[in-house]
């Protein structure tokens, strides 16, 4: 059981990396990753909000959403499968919005850290790309919150890397027209090139 | 057609495109591209969402609280992918089921927000469902673009139909497989921004400018 989850979590973390493989969360990818601290702050920022909104979404969609899965109020053939876009990213700005005022609430240093990044998260297609893949793909809760915390894991390593490249990528000459967005590309597609290695890992 | 409708509609193809230059839209825009076909039918539907939204939001753009705007512009949004969604499975299954999650990514696809945040929330629905198509070709031609040199280099084939001849069966094309893979989309991406801004060099920052939008303190413009 315990191997199961372990290689869930790399596969989630290394493997199927959910920036650099899928591609996902890929515009505050880019764009918040031009300092070290930041990238630190909003990898963590998608980590706590990733391992909360994943199994909440698991439970929703496995208790309420699925074909037959209203069963236990006696309407077996009632399938709301059709309201799972809009119950996953409603929970998404629900949780997110609930988290901020909580985190406010009772820890000031915290939300001083990942506050101004919470609203930019709702928005975040990492977010509800793992929610998607894990109704695609029918995990349980237990799965599914592993798979929550190993993608915001991934995610965080993938960003908090780019944006050290980048801070060390203003000392070089880069062609006039290629510069800020192109290169960047460019190192992203080397990372993922090198994350590429890990595939076939299986714990 | 008058020339302000005429400029909102040619305007984002090059000069202000949303992949190359705003920078919004990429995570779709980079998954979908292994096949002509999944990226076309990908842009159909980014088109068609964008332009409804557009004219949904600017309809009731006065009527919209300021402060819960997103969930609004969120609920139009997430309510027109179910739709584009439901046509997909059951006009052309097969590349729905390709496009997995990335069609219920249109939802959180940031041009769509961008774009009824930066245009529709200011403007008549006329010209925003001008500005959702204009920009959703803008998309759609990165997307295009990107995926003709995946499929024919990575392949052999344009639309499924065999072009280069492989080696496998009997032709003499040697595919290149690395472009079927994900670091291949990144950088054919930078390549075509690279092009497009040798080609327009005002379109060069210093500092690029999405990243201004994003960062904490003027999340409100994009947001």
């Amino acid at each position: 059981m315990l191997e199961h989850y372990l290689s869930l979590a790399t596969k989630a973390i290394f493997v199927e990396n959910i920036a650099l493989a899928f591609f996902l969360g890929m515009c505050s990818f880019l764009a918040v990753s031009k300092k070290v601290t930041t990238a630190i702050g909003l990898g963590a920022a998608v980590i706590f909000v990733l391992g909360i909104t994943v199994p909440l979404n698991q439970i929703l969609s496995a208790g309420f959403l699925k074909e037959g899965s209203l069963d236990w109020l006696g309407l077996p053939d009632v399938n709301l499968g059709f309201l799972t876009y809009l119950t996953l990213i409603g929970t998404i700005a629900a949780v997110v919005q609930i988290v901020e005022m909580v985190i406010d609430r009772f820890s000031p240093e915290l939300y001083n850290a990942l506050g101004v990044f919470l609203p930019l998260i709702a928005v975040n297609c990492a977010i509800l790309g793992a929610a998607l893949f894990m109704v695609n793909r029918d995990y349980t809760l237990g799965e599914a919150t592993v798979f929550g915390l190993g993608s915001g894991v991934g995610w965080a390593i993938a960003i908090v890397a780019l944006a050290a490249i980048r801070e060390k990528l203003r000392y070089s000459n880069v062609p006039e027209s290629l510069r800020g967005l192109g290169i960047t590309f460019i190192v992203v597609g080397l990372m993922s090139l090198g994350f590429m290695a890990f595939s076939g890992i299986a714990l | 057609m008058a020339s302000v409708q005429r400029e909102v509609l040619l305007d984002p193809l090059i000069n202000n495109n949303p992949i190359a230059l705003q920078v919004l839209g990429l995570c779709s825009a980079l998954a979908v591209t292994t096949k002509m076909s999944t990226a076309f039918v990908m842009s159909v539907a980014v088109i068609a969402v964008m332009a409804l939204s557009n004219t949904a939001i600017s309809l009731i753009r006065n009527m919209i609280p300021p402060n819960i705007r997103i969930i609004v512009q969120l609920t139009i949004i997430a309510s027109l992918v179910i739709i584009t969604d439901q046509v997909l499975q059951a006009f052309v299954y097969d590349i729905s089921k390709q496009l997995t999650v990335f069609v219920g990514l249109i939802i959180t696809n940031c041009i769509i927000m961008g774009r009824a945040e930066a245009f529709a929330m200011q403007n008549p629905p006329g010209l925003s469902f001008i500005d959702g198509i204009g920009n959703g070709l803008g998309y759609g031609l990165v997307l295009m673009a990107v995926a003709f040199a995946r499929e024919l280099l990575g392949s052999g084939k344009l639309f499924g139909v065999t072009i280069l001849p492989l080696v496998t069966e009997g032709g003499w094309y040697q595919p290149n497989g690395l472009m079927l893979l994900a670091p291949a989309a990144f950088f054919l991406i930078g390549c075509f921004i690279w092009a497009v801004r040798s080609w327009k060099p005002e379109q060069v920052e210093e500092d690029f400018h999405v990243g201004a939008l994003l960062e904490p303190g003027h999340e409100g413009n994009l947001r």
